[in-house]
């Protein structure tokens, strides 16, 4: 059974329809790419799925869990939707990390919140929260960030930022961790570094969907690629269907645009 | 040197009333501050509401209280009651004017905190509240974890200007014959104690204006200063 089930999402702001008809599935384990031009939907998409935006139609399943369908206004409700919200993990172009805040407790403080919802919160502090912050510890030297744990964003390179963005996103366990042009706003040797992490996440079959225009990564890292166009799929397929035989002229052309 | 020796023997009379009065300008100074500054936040969330009807008319009254001067608000608010109503609720005596001042200073200077406070959180990036949302935090969290730290950063030094001119601004109380250092001051001009005609306590009036400020200046900057670890 697919992990996640997107079913005609539709979403439009005023009169702009902005995503028509999406539909796809994904495996757990599975990472999907998705590459495509500015302004085809991709951001949009994945913003509908952490219901950063409201689709204007069709539904998202999780698992056999129906997590948003636009004709059920029960699954639209503030509350659950901060729980669904859960589901998936989101790592923004540009980090988005709480300037106030040390690389540590960026990425133990929802969890922290979180954990204060818990009845055995009050009982428990101290073990919870040292099995917190051993557990946001344990993530950040992942990202091979353990000499920046007490460091404020505005210390760390563009790069250190957005993998304690990742460790902040991942720390909720989240089931499919969204990435939106991770690497964007960074050089290309600050990209590597941050590539390198996503990889090996990959490598531990971490649920992934990557909007990227590093077209060799989306390749690489991917199991499945998505490219998009003007708000629909345009087409869908392993990384060798899509970049070596793509059966649609306009993906031809997207793709021929960057091996010039 | 006669002039010399005359001020020095008044000096014990002069200063105890101005320390009188200058304590009287603290107390209003401080009440202005205790209450205008949650109230403004309140204001602000109203001129940022969604609900149309409450944005505009928050705005309105703030755009009146902001473009009248304060000094008539007093004079209005003081005098309002006793002789438009015919019901004096403030009553006679000090207490009256100052709990007038008070409510008048705090309503001024909550819109004027308002307008900075609204300034200040409109200003946050609206990436950190969407960040707060997909790690699961609920607005409430997202306020007071997230943006308010970083709001307090932006609105300290225009606060410090507010602060600063509210130093002087209480003497405005003046006019509804608050008891403060000013009118402390003045009592000696016009004869008060066996003193009469005398300037020279008027300039030391300015001296603790002068003294106040410096101390809230110094304060106020090293609260800039402690806000400077993030960015």
């Amino acid at each position: 059974m697919p992990i996640l089930q997107v079913e005609n999402l539709q979403k439009s702001f005023g009169t702009t329809t902005v995503l028509e008809d999406i539909s796809f599935t994904m495996e757990k384990g599975e990472v999907l790419s998705m590459i495509g031009s500015s302004g085809s939907g991709k951001t949009t998409l994945l913003r509908c799925l952490n219901f950063l935006e409201k689709p204007n139609g069709g539904r998202i399943l999780m698992g056999d869990e129906v997590l948003f369908d636009a004709a059920d206004a029960r699954t639209l409700r503030e509350k659950e939707i901060r729980k669904k919200r859960l589901h998936f993990g989101l790592v923004f172009q540009n980090f988005n990390l709480f300037p106030q805040y040390t690389a540590l407790q960026n990425v133990m403080l929802a969890k922290d919140l979180l954990a204060k919802e818990q009845a055995d919160y009050k009982a428990n502090k101290k073990f919870i929260r040292a099995q917190i912050e051993e557990q946001s510890r344990a993530l950040l030297t992942q990202m091979g960030l353990q000499d920046k744990m007490s460091n404020y964003p505005h210390q760390l390179s563009g790069g250190q930022c957005q993998r304690v963005a990742i460790a902040r996103a991942l720390n909720l366990q989240p089931d499919i961790l969204c990435f939106d042009e991770p690497t964007s706003a960074l050089d290309p040797e600050l990209t590597g570094e941050v590539l390198k992490v996503i990889r090996e996440l990959a490598d531990k079959n971490t649920t992934m969907i990557i909007v990227t225009h590093e077209m060799s990564f989306a390749r690489d890292v991917a199991s499945k690629v998505i490219f998009m166009d003007s708000g629909r799929i345009c087409e869908t397929g392993t990384p060798q269907e899509v970049f070596e035989t793509p059966r649609q002229e306009r993906t031809r052309q997207f793709l021929a645009s960057y091996n010039k | 040197m006669p002039l010399f020796n005359q001020i020095v023997e008044q000096m014990p009379i002069v200063f105890r009333s101005l320390n009188e009065g200058f304590g009287q300008t603290l107390r209003l100074f401080f009440v202005t501050l205790a209450g205008a500054l949650p109230l403004g936040l309140v204001i602000s969330f109203g001129s940022m509401s969604r609900f149309k009807p409450l944005k505009w008319l928050t705005r309105m009254f703030v755009g009146i209280i902001r473009g009248t001067p304060l000094m008539i608000q007093l004079l209005i608010f003081f005098y309002f009651p006793g002789l438009v109503l015919k019901n004096n609720i403030w009553g006679s005596g000090e207490s009256g004017r100052f709990l007038a001042a008070s409510i008048a200073f705090i309503i001024n200077y909550a819109c004027y905190f308002s307008e900075i406070y609204r300034g200040g959180i409109q200003g946050i990036p609206v990436g950190q509240e969407e960040a707060g949302l997909v790690l699961g935090m609920t607005p409430g969290q997202i306020f007071f974890r997230v943006k308010l730290m970083q709001m307090i950063k932006r609105i300290v030094p225009p606060i410090s200007n507010e602060i600063i001119t509210l130093v002087k601004d209480t003497s405005l109380a003046r006019i509804i014959s608050l008891q403060e250092i000013i009118w402390a001051g003045q009592a000696f001009m016009k004869g008060s104690q066996g003193i009469s005609g005398a300037i020279w306590p008027l300039f030391f009036t300015g001296v603790y204006y002068l003294v106040w400020n410096g101390v809230l200046s110094w304060l106020l900057g090293k609260l800039e200063k402690k806000l400077d670890y993030f960015r």
